[in-house]
């Protein structure tokens, strides 16, 4: 659907140069919600800005649909982004230009009858929920309510892709939330694939289902969000993870672990179906351990339930290997760690 | 009561003549003046036509004929004028060098105009993929309708002024009357009454495009 071939975007100002992407390979399939996640400067807004070709590559190519925008003629590639809509932090309406009229631009500009603007407009606006607005000028909206009119535009000439730069970072939390959910529904509803940057974990964990993680120009970490979310390699990733998932023991618990002689900490993680069986409960009834459990954290994760559990064990060496591999094959995954590196270790 | 020698019948032929050189100079002034300034800004580096020597060459023609008093500029063009109007004196040899002189200014306020819209609005109308005409049409223009009418409010004010000048030429008007009755005949009525009539004018312009701007910009 969208895929990125060793792309690199250099800026040249004053004889400066400045590479904000370096080798950037990406693919995003038909139907994902692909998110790019990064902290600011990380290139991320330069990025999306080359799947519509608001930007050129300096060097590599970028595919939509299986053809290379860059061997579009101008008029061929303008057509080429009636398929791509795009949605903005500051949501770009004309302040002139009623709520209608802004939704109605794009099917203005591919020379729509008025019958049939006026049909697909309304039933836009029904469908992101501003019936009522038709008549309103953007700047007596809310920002979600801009937002809405932002994605109501965007789908008017029906799309194949949807952009999102930054979409919700200048909403509220809760804001941000109901847009999310409508952005699922265009994905679910009109299957259009969405491509969504963001500093924002918890967007990425709403609503994506894969998600590349940048870093100064770079793809650090790429992958399925439940991956990335149960296995951060990098330690960017890590601290975005941490924004959203808990996982570090609390100061003081961790002062009151006691390396008692036969004892051991343990990271257990859960995923999926072996979070909601009573796996602890077997443990402490079959094996003759201690069981301390240090921290415990479930997220949901893509509608998958994703447990991260630190215990501390302790009895007869032969026994705790004994409860291990129970939990082993149980399907729980099972890591050693010291008391020092609780806190900052993750896998 | 101070005592006149200018009739009621002359006073009012002033202020039609002032009226009649501001309203042509203004439009015609306008038909020339918005064009460059579109072409001022879409012809810019990063413009949507970018286009390095048309505006290389416009950019400082403009600043020329912009550094020009209006005084020098009417006598130096005397011999244009003559060219398009055939005669070289009266109000509508005024109206020729007022032409000039107010539509690369016109071009200068709608680039300015224009350069405040905001630059998220043109991005959102290239990832539609709209042609730079529509980029112009459906974008820029709209965006900037409010900010065109201050505009223009401020160059018809320029006009006025300038208008008082093209007595030099014979062009008439009530600048012409205050100087050629008020000043050199030391008729200090005629100096009073045309300058309440021109501040009369200036705030009656300025409170229209006021108003219209505000209602235009209700956003």
């Amino acid at each position: 659907m969208i895929e990125l071939k060793d792309v690199h975007k250099t800026y040249t100002r004053k004889g400066i140069s400045n590479d904000a992407l370096k080798g950037i390979n990406l693919k995003v399939e038909k139907g994902d919600i692909f998110g790019v996640i990064g902290y600011s400067g990380a290139g991320k807004s330069t990025l999306i800005r080359l799947v519509n070709y608001l930007e050129r590559p300096t060097k590599g190519q970028v595919f939509v649909d299986g053809h290379d925008l860059g061997e579009y003629s101008v008029k061929d590639l303008r057509a080429a982004k009636k398929n791509i809509g795009m949605i903005f932090q500051h949501f770009n309406l004309l302040e002139s230009k009623k709520v209608f009229d802004n939704v109605a631009i794009p099917l203005i500009l591919l020379k729509k009858n008025k019958d049939e603007i006026r049909r697909r407009v309304l039933e836009l606006l029904e469908f992101v929920g501003l019936g009522d607005k038709a008549g309103s000028y953007p700047s007596e909206l809310s920002g979600g309510q801009k937002q809405r009119v932002g994605i109501a535009r965007a789908l008017a000439s029906n799309p194949s892709i949807l952009l999102c730069d930054e979409a919700t970072s200048a909403l509220d939390p809760q804001t941000t939330r109901s847009i999310l959910q409508l952005l699922k529904k265009i994905n679910a509803e009109y299957n259009i694939t969405i491509m969504i940057i963001t500093h924002e974990m918890s967007v990425i964990q709403e609503i994506c289902n894969k998600v590349a993680v940048m870093e100064q120009g770079r793809i650090i970490e790429q992958g399925s969000v439940l991956e990335v979310f149960g296995h951060p390699q990098h330690p960017t990733t890590q601290n975005f993870v941490k924004t959203v998932i808990q996982n570090s023991i609390t100061s003081s618990v961790q002062k009151s672990i006691t390396k008692e002689p036969g004892s051991g900490i343990y990271k257990l993680e859960f995923v999926g179906e072996t979070a909601s069986e009573p796996i602890m409960y077997q443990l402490i009834r079959s094996y003759d351990v201690k069981v301390n459990i240090l921290f415990a954290n479930m997220t949901e994760i893509q509608e998958t339930t994703l447990g991260k559990v630190i215990i501390q064990l302790q009895g007869e060496t032969a026994e705790v290997n004994r409860a291990l591999s129970f939990l082993e094959n149980s399907g729980v995954g099972v890591e050693e760690v010291e008391k020092h590196d609780v806190n900052y270790s993750y896998n | 009561m101070m005592s006149t020698t200018v009739t009621t019948d002359q006073f009012m032929q002033a202020i039609i003549d002032t009226l009649y050189m501001v309203g042509m100079s203004l439009f015609v002034g306008s038909l020339i003046g918005i064009p460059i300034g579109i072409l001022l800004v879409v012809t810019r580096p990063g413009g949507v036509l970018e286009n390095k020597i048309l505006y290389a060459i416009i950019n400082p023609i403009i600043n020329i004929v912009r550094s020009l008093p209006f005084i020098i500029l009417l006598v130096a063009i005397i011999p244009f004028t003559r060219l398009i109007v055939q005669t070289s004196i009266g109000t509508s040899a005024a109206i020729v060098p007022l032409i000039i002189y107010i539509a690369p200014y016109i071009g200068r306020l709608v680039e300015n105009s224009l350069l405040e819209v905001n630059p998220g609005i043109l991005e959102a109308a290239e990832a539609m993929g709209a042609t730079p005409f529509q980029v112009i049409w459906y974008f820029l223009l709209p965006e900037a309708v409010g900010s065109l009418v201050l505009s223009l409010t401020t160059a018809t004010i320029g006009l006025i002024g300038a208008t008082a000048m093209a007595g030099t030429v014979g062009g008439g008007g009530v600048g012409d009357l205050a100087i050629v009755y008020g000043y050199q005949r030391f008729d200090t009525f005629v100096v009073i009454a045309t300058v309440i009539v021109l501040i009369v004018f200036v705030q009656g312009i300025q409170s229209l495009g006021n108003t219209l701007a505000r209602k235009i910009r209700r956003y």
